[in-house]
């Protein structure tokens, strides 16, 4: 699962474009990932990130600009970067017609391991998702969270030198996802390449060493989570919960409360480096929120600054 | 060479189709715990046979062959009968299956993120719907010889030329299936296939039609079947047989490619 020790990026995006008739999915987009690092793709519904996934994963041409994998073009060499690629798709596509182990063993045959070696390799995989005890079950009965661990599975199968996540734990519980995540920090540690996308921030937070924020089918900021909380937002956020219909009325009170103020539906985010300190000057102002909480600023707030609207609608 | 690189282009399938075979493996691992249905299409023909053949065959009674003589009605069905089970076992195999894999399994979309390209998907679902009815053919073939009804040592290629059929359709019925939108679509199919099944020389000889309609019968492609298998069964052996396979691997061929580019137009957008 090493990759090779190239100075040039396992991923290389410049300008990648993706259009669907006259609709632009992807404009122009530009991004490198480096071996052995933990990329991410952070997103409303609609960003483009899954148009973006599916270009690297050769299952999509590109319409415009340039994209090398592994040094390969796609349009060139489609089926050789595929066979390196381990792809976790948005939607589940197990085979449920085959068992949870013929569905590991089918996809390896597809990679063009042998008989031996594929039934080997199945079998290590469903260990390592925990999945040994239901190897001979159909795929259909199994949670949400088991079909996603054996997607992750089947997409080991060929030691891929990346490996794509399309939102790999949208749909979860929290018990499920803290078990992929687990197995993830694993791989990364391994060495492996991930490549992900998330509406989540904490997942974001978890699993990658450096992002780009995607909104309306472009990048609009890049770095590692860290940095862009410390460029995009302050370290601390105070909420403040209003009574129904007190948020109206609270026009020209709450300015200099903190470095900035946003004011969502329901609360309003005061962006300050200490937010205690926030929330007493709304307390000595006279203001009466419900309930206030201060927590560290996180990639919430930075999509929030960058885009202007929440990231889960 | 030149010509090589161009089927290439037009087909595109990998690796000379070796990996179309792990799609075909994929199918036999699935029918592996399930294979009771497939006895399902060995009935078919056989019960044809029973009912048709002997029972109005019966009251028929010797009808002429293609060679002129006069031959027991059964003689003359069966081989029309292997033809049709052909069709339809590569038929059924190519359409239902198939828009089940490529619009709700999503089965195809999984092959293709691995090194497999869509002319592999279209070559592995084709030969193993020739695989398929091959051995509802060969079984056929078994159940005929024991019943004495065939009569040329040629019926040994009546096995390939069943198989070619049965490449024939279902390419050109995988072909369809691309272009469905819903199961209603399928009604299309029958309307097809009920016609050819009834009129292609199946159960009485086409020169029954007045000549006009003999000419057009004679260019449909069951009637091609039809007539290759009869003559090879029966030992009446000429040029037009000739022209039955090259129409037969012309229509696989036309169907292949068509599926290939669809697959990759409805999975690589
Ligand atoms: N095959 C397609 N044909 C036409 N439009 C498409 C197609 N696939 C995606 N789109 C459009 O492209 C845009 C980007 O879609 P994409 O799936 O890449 O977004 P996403 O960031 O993955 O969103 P989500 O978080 O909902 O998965 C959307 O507006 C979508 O409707
Ligand atoms: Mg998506």
């Amino acid at each position: 699962m090493t990759p090779d020790e190239s100075p040039t990026p396992l991923i290389h995006a410049r300008g990648l474009t993706k259009k669907f008739g006259e609709f632009t999915a992807v404009d122009a987009v530009d991004f490198d990932v480096a071996s052995g690092e933990s990329f991410g793709f952070l997103g409303p519904n609609g960003a483009g990130k899954t148009s973006t996934m599916r270009m690297v994963g050769c299952v999509s041409p590109v319409t415009a600009g340039t994209l090398r994998i592994l040094g390969l073009d796609p349009n060139v060499d489609g089926p050789r970067i595929r066979g390196r690629l381990g792809v976790v798709p948005q939607q589940d596509t197990l085979d449920t017609e085959l068992s949870v182990r013929d569905n590991l063993v089918i996809y390896a045959r597809y990679f063009g391991m042998s008989h031996a070696e594929a039934r080997t390799k199945a079998d290590a995989l469903l260990e390592f998702v925990q999945l040994a005890e239901r190897a001979k079950d159909k795929v259909e009965p199994l949670s949400g969270g088991m079909k996603r661990r054996l997607t992750i599975a089947r997409a080991l199968i060929n030691d891929p030198s990346i490996l794509l996540l399309d939102e790999p734990t949208t749909g979860l519980d929290p018990q499920a996802r803290h078990l992929l995540w687990d197995r993830l920090y694993r791989l990364k540690q391994q060495g492996v390449t991930l490549v992900l996308t998330t509406h989540y921030m904490d997942e974001a937070e978890q699993l990658c060493d450096r992002l780009v924020v995607m909104d309306k089918a472009r990048i609009v900021a890049e770095g590692s989570p860290l940095q862009l909380i410390e460029r995009y937002s302050t370290r601390e956020v105070t909420e403040l919960r209003f009574a129904v219909g007190v948020q109206e009325t609270l026009d020209g009170q709450l300015e200099g409360l903190g470095e900035r103020i946003e004011r969502l539906p329901d609360r309003v985010l005061v962006y300050s480096n200490d937010g205690e300190a926030a929330a007493a000057a709304a307390n000595q102002r006279g203001l009466r929120p419900e309930t206030v909480l201060v927590r560290r600023s996180s990639l919430e707030d930075v999509f929030l600054r960058l885009t202007g609207r929440s990231l889960v609608d | 060479m030149t010509a090589l690189l161009a089927a290439q282009r037009v087909l595109p399938i990998g690796l000379g189709g070796r990996r179309a075979w792990l799609l075909i493996e994929r199918n036999l691992f699935v029918y592996r715990s399930g294979w009771l249905v497939l006895l399902s299409g060995f009935f078919e023909p056989l019960f044809y046979l029973l009912s048709i053949g002997f029972g109005i065959g019966g009251m028929v009674g010797d009808v002429p062959g293609p060679n002129g003589e006069l031959i027991p009605y059964a003689v003359f069905v069966a081989p029309a009968l292997l033809a049709t089970a052909s069709m339809n076992g590569a038929i059924a195999e190519s359409t239902f299956n198939v828009f089940f894999k490529l619009n709700y399994a999503k089965t195809y979309d999984a092959v293709l993120s691995t090194p497999m390209a869509p002319g592999d998907v279209a070559l592995g679902e084709i030969g193993w719907a020739v695989i398929r009815s091959s051995l509802y053919a060969i079984g056929f073939m078994v159940v005929i010889l024991v019943m004495q009804l065939v009569q040329s040592p040629w019926a040994v290629f009546a096995i390939p030329a069943a198989m070619l059929m049965s490449f024939a359709f279902a390419a050109v019925g995988m072909a369809a299936t691309t272009f469905m939108r819903s199961w209603q679509d399928f009604d299309l199919i029958n309307i097809v296939i009920m016609p050819l099944f009834l009129f292609s020389g199946t159960f009485f000889p086409i020169t029954s039609y007045p000549p006009a309609l003999q000419l057009v019968v004679a260019l449909t492609p069951l009637y091609q079947g039809v007539d290759l298998l009869r003559s090879l069964i029966l030992g009446h052996i000429d040029a037009t047989l000739l022209f039955h396979v090259v129409y037969l691997v012309v229509m696989g061929l036309a169907g292949l490619a068509v599926v290939a580019r669809r697959l990759d137009r409805l999975l690589l957008k």
